[in-house]
């Protein structure tokens, strides 16, 4: 059983390796073979060709909070929708119900935010 | 193998393991090598185009097949340009962040019965938690440029991947009612019965809300306004260059890949046969997944670009309502003699 999550781990760390080392060799190559010739013009954030202006740390739409928020929300109810769905066939008509008035109480709230105009982007 | 295993006494384990990672990981990376060909011919040919066919090997064209190694040897000796006003670690961790749950993500794929990594209990589980993370590299990569085409592309794809998950989740849950089990491979085995058992028919309109929903998630065309070229250039990963990018365009074709086997193997029946007389096997999930592959550009050539809001409000307000009473639909049932429909 422990193997099995030994494996898991042993394979998060391969897949930030196959990141780390294309990185490390192309870098590597660029370098040693002095391709490397940075200049102000080619380090400046790329605008089109134009000179860049103003800062790119700027305000933006309030609405990116609000999905993020709902995304949290939805998430969780997702998570605990998992266990449900699996033993569902064993917990019966009770534990149907149970979820049909917790899923209710969500809808409602998604109702809401829906009125409100939440969910509009123009 | 004994006297392997003796000789190298408890580093046996990890030297094991690592030995069938690499049999995951090698054939995944050369695959998504042969996806971009795939991608350029498929699209080239329904454009009434030939696509790539210059580059072979040892001087014979073979129709182009050495097109994804000349792109990969060119992308290598490419300058990795760090920009002057970039957060710089962060700017090289991105990739990294990026490529690393779209691997790790396969540690549970089943390819058949036997053939799984880890085979935990909770495999579903991890894998809607590993490719959460993927998020994280969009995200830095936008704001570690410091440019204002990156941050708007890694906002509008951020907010796009996580409105998505949600109607994913919530299909996954369909799919978890029906097998009763967050193991892949039992939910593969539930599914056992010929083409009509496969949980694309009694589950339809999730099937559709999870293979569109992944088709977002992996911001692929029509839903590619992350990228949009016409109007962001290419969104979060605009200042990356060389390796940097590839290591990006690796994380991103490992994701479709990614998203081709979960579809297989939550509603196409993974390596079950479609026909009972034929035996099941890898064979039926590589061509499933190849399938599910073709779909993705088959869609990239056909259909025009969705705006920002049409793509927000199909997610909120059509797929999770539709998700939402399906899963119902599927309590409800199962609560009644009906209930054999859904497994």
């Amino acid at each position: 059983m422990l193997d099995n999550y030994f494996a898991i781990l042993l394979f998060i760390l391969v897949g930030l390796a196959v990141g780390v080392g294309p990185i490390l060799i192309g870098g590597g190559i660029g370098w040693s073979l002095g391709l490397l010739k940075p200049n102000a013009e080619k380090n400046s954030p790329y605008e089109c060709g134009f000179e860049a202006f103003e800062d790119a740390r700027m305000k933006f739409d309030v609405r990116y909070y609000l999905v993020a928020i709902l995304f949290i929300l939805f998430d969780l109810e997702i998570a605990f929708l998992f266990p449900w769905a699996v033993v569902l066939k064993d917990i019966g008509v009770f534990g149907f119900w149970a979820m049909v008035v917790f899923l209710g109480i969500l809808v409602v709230g998604f109702a809401y935010e829906w009125m409100k105009g939440a969910l509009e982007w123009e | 193998m004994d006297y392997l295993q003796q000789l190298l006494g408890p580093a046996w384990l990890p030297i094991w393991t690592l030995a069938k990672i690499i049999v995951i990981v090698l054939p995944l990376l050369i695959a998504v090598a042969y996806l971009t060909y795939a991608e350029r011919k498929i699209i080239g040919y329904m454009q009434i185009r030939i696509g790539p066919n210059r580059v072979g090997f040892f001087g014979y064209r073979l129709i182009g097949l050495g097109q994804p190694i000349a792109d990969a040897v060119k992308l290598m000796t490419k300058e990795i340009v760090l920009p002057t006003g970039a957060d710089k670690p962060l700017f090289l961790l991105a990739p990294v962040l990026a490529i690393g749950p779209a691997l790790a993500a396969w540690a549970v794929v089943p390819f058949t019965e036997d053939w799984v990594l880890a085979n935990i209990d909770a495999s579903l589980l991890y894998i809607m938690a590993i490719t959460s993370m993927g998020v994280y590299g969009v995200i830095v990569a936008g704001w570690a440029s410091n440019s204002k085409y990156a941050f708007l592309g890694a906002m509008r794809s951020a907010a796009q991947i996580v409105s998505y998950e949600i109607a994913m989740g919530f299909a996954l849950v369909g799919v978890l009612m029906a097998a009763q089990s967050l193991n892949m491979v039992d939910i593969v085995n539930a599914q056992k019965g010929g083409f009509w058992q496969w949980y694309w028919l009694p589950l339809f309109p999730l099937f559709l809300v999870y293979l569109i929903s992944g088709v977002a998630e992996i911001n692929r065309a029509p839903f590619d306004v992350a990228e949009g070229e016409s109007e962001i250039v290419a969104g979060f990963h605009l200042d990356y260059s060389g390796m940097a990018f590839a290591v990006f365009f690796l994380a991103e074709y490992a994701n479709m890949i990614l998203v081709s086997a979960l579809t297989s193997i939550l509603f196409l029946g993974g390596w079950l046969s479609p026909l009972p007389f034929l035996p099941d096997g890898f064979f039926w999930i590589a061509a499933k997944m190849s399938f599910v592959l073709f779909l993705f550009l088959w869609f990239r050539a056909t259909f025009p670009r969705y705006r920002y809001d049409q793509i927000m409000r199909l997610g909120w307000k059509v797929f999770i309502p539709v998700t939402l009473i399906w899963i119902l639909v599927i309590g409800g049932f199962m609560q009644t003699p009906l209930g054999y429909l859904f497994h």
